[in-house]
């Protein structure tokens, strides 16, 4: 190996490595206020890279058809319970807005020339169809069941992404898809070349994980997020609504993996099904910050895109393995480590 | 003292809660005047936390609660948070692994929301009435002690500045000194104007801070009257004070 070589493939290692810290984070932000551990965040990630490519070949993604028909059943489920117990005009107010919503959406999609429209749109568009799955999906799955055990969160979230992979090659087919980098130019670091691509993924990684931190850590929203993980009944008791925190979480969630398909969709081919490695991979980052520590994972999740690149290089055939062997040695030290602040009686 | 206003600001009337065939509350009827410090005494099982539980939101029920000038039938914890009132429940509920300082600004979450700014006053009146909690403002909630945890729970539900704060047996497992200081801390509130709901084993101590006193017993509500009428009456001297229960009322003093 010679240090061109190295570069390139510290490149890559960072390139995917900030991919990854942003899936730890979000399934760290999802586990700790909702006790879910987010399997889904994968198809959120293909979702996005796929519908972007969809759009950058002129076609309407099949997306729509399933924001139209979550919302559809999100506002039966809400008329239903309307009528059962009151009706309040704000949440009649609110449920028209969702469907205006989705059609409003349907509309735009069906009647721009996706092909031509600036990139910045695409992307706007992408992510408009996308991050309101998040909460509707809360809302549909997890709602109903916030009091049960982890166990049975994990299993539904299991479920949901066998579900959303299934849905995922009805919408997409089951053809790879790549789209066109932000911007075409690459430039010379020394003798290093540097693709304007990894340069976007690092930098927008990199400002979306500091503005999470300063979120989650400093304000009194991101606190109350937090609170309602720690504390169910004292958050109530606060006015903190753990229905609204969950929802917020899975909106953000949702926010983060299309953002992150979206990023990387130029750098490397996406499949319907390859959301479920990317995101576990984040996920052995997250676990290396013991599924508690921000920082603590986003190290990890880059050290994690590292090995993979150069363990690439190495032992290409054992790239996988090695990555997810990764996480054992981390639970046992984990495991030795931990200690647990007494709880409330 | 402030002004006596008669106006009822919590009027509960016909509550019922079922625990699924068990009733709990069979028809209690309440009210609290603006100001004034209302105590709930009884016995173990009499149904006091369910009735704070009923009329907080946690637990279904029956019958109409008209808080504030507005009625609520059986509703949503935030919706009552929302209109100012506050609940100091008996399990405390702090959120164990965030700081004592942050435990207390989440308390002032509905004014942060609301736009208003004045809550780090509120937090410095709190550090200054509990220099305890000052001290440990960086620790965990988790390593407080008993007492300091209650005082934690009571500055906390004062950080949202309720119209009415009802409290859970404030001096559950807390030493006589603590629970003397508690009990003299309800008494500044009330001086400041702000209307209790306080349900207390100790009967005596309950007794001479509060205005008006309710019995409950066995899910209904068996006497009621002035507080200080109460402490002397034969029958719940009898039955809920006991002549050996006199050093009780030193916690108060």
């Amino acid at each position: 190996m010679n240090f061109q070589i190295a570069t390139l493939l510290g490149q890559d290692g960072l390139t995917n490595g900030a991919i990854y810290a942003l899936l730890a984070l979000s399934i760290l932000l999802v586990f700790t206020v909702t006790r879910i551990l987010l399997i889904p965040l994968g198809e959120f990630v293909t979702f996005g890279a796929l519908t972007m490519a969809a759009m950058q070949m002129g076609k309407a993604p099949k997306l729509e058809w399933l924001l139209l028909g979550l919302v559809l059943i999100d506002c039966a489920l809400d008329l239903y319970q309307q009528i059962k117990h009151h009706i309040d005009r704000n949440k009649m107010k609110k449920i028209a807005l969702k469907l205006g919503y989705a059609f409003v959406m349907i509309g735009l999609l069906n009647n721009l020339s996706l092909a031509e429209i600036p990139m910045a749109c695409q992307v706007l568009l992408t992510l408009c169809l996308i991050v309101p799955l998040g909460p509707i999906m809360y809302r549909l799955f997890f709602q109903p069941l916030a009091d049960a055990p982890a166990l049975v969160l994990l299993i539904v979230s299991i479920a949901l992404h066998v579900a959303m992979v299934g849905v995922g090659l009805l919408l997409f087919g089951p053809e790879g898809a790549r789209t066109q980098p932000f911007s075409d130019t690459g430039f010379r670091l020394g003798t290093v070349m540097l693709k304007s691509q990894t340069l976007w993924v690092i930098l927008v990684s990199i400002f979306l994980i500091v503005t999470l931190f300063i979120a989650f850590e400093r304000t009194l929203y991101g606190k109350a997020l937090r609170a309602t993980a720690v504390n169910r009944m004292g958050a109530r008791l606060q006015g903190i609504s753990p229905v609204f925190a969950g929802k917020a979480t899975f909106a953000l969630a949702a926010f983060i993996g299309s953002a992150s398909g979206i990023l990387i969709a130029p750098i490397t081919t996406l499949y319907y099904d390859s959301g479920f490695i990317i995101s576990l991979k984040g996920f052995v980052g997250a676990i290396i910050g013991g599924l508690v520590s921000y920082p603590i994972a986003a190290i990890g999740a880059v050290a994690v895109g590292m090995i993979e690149a150069f363990s690439m290089f190495w032992a290409s055939n054992y790239k996988e393995i090695i990555v997810f062997t990764l996480i054992i040695p981390f639970l046992i030290w984990r495991s030795m480590n931990s200690h647990h602040v007494e709880d409330d009686e | 003292m402030t002004q006596a206003t008669e106006k009822n600001l919590l009027d509960v009337s016909g509550l019922r809660v079922a625990y699924g065939k068990v009733e709990a509350l069979t028809g209690i009827d309440l009210t609290l005047k603006e100001g004034k410090l209302v105590t709930v005494i009884g016995p173990n099982g009499a149904g006091k936390t369910t009735l704070l539980s009923a009329i907080m939101g946690i637990l279904p029920s029956k019958g109409t609660i008209r808080f504030n000038g507005k009625d609520f039938i059986s509703p949503d914890v935030e919706t009552l948070v929302g209109h100012g009132l506050g609940l100091v429940p008996e399990k405390r509920e702090l959120f164990s692994t965030m700081t004592v300082q942050d435990n207390l600004l989440l308390g002032a979450f509905q004014r942060y929301r609301r736009g208003d700014k004045s809550y780090d006053q509120t937090l410095s009146e709190i550090y200054s009435l509990f220099p305890r909690l000052w001290e440990r403002r960086q620790q965990q909630a988790g390593t407080l002690s008993g007492g300091e945890r209650q005082m934690l729970a009571i500055g906390r539900a004062m950080m949202s500045k309720p119209k009415l704060l009802m409290l859970d047996e404030p001096s559950l497992g807390l030493a006589p000194l603590i629970t003397r200081e508690i009990f003299r801390i309800f008494a500044d509130l009330r001086r400041q104007g702000v209307s209790i709901l306080l349900v207390e084993q100790n009967a005596r101590a309950a007794l001479k801070v509060a205005d008006y006193a309710y019995v409950l017993e066995g899910g209904q509500v068996a006497m009621q009257g002035p507080a200080a009428e109460l402490a002397n009456d034969p029958k719940v001297i009898e039955a809920y004070l006991g002549l050996a229960s006199k050093h009780q009322e030193l916690l108060s003093s």
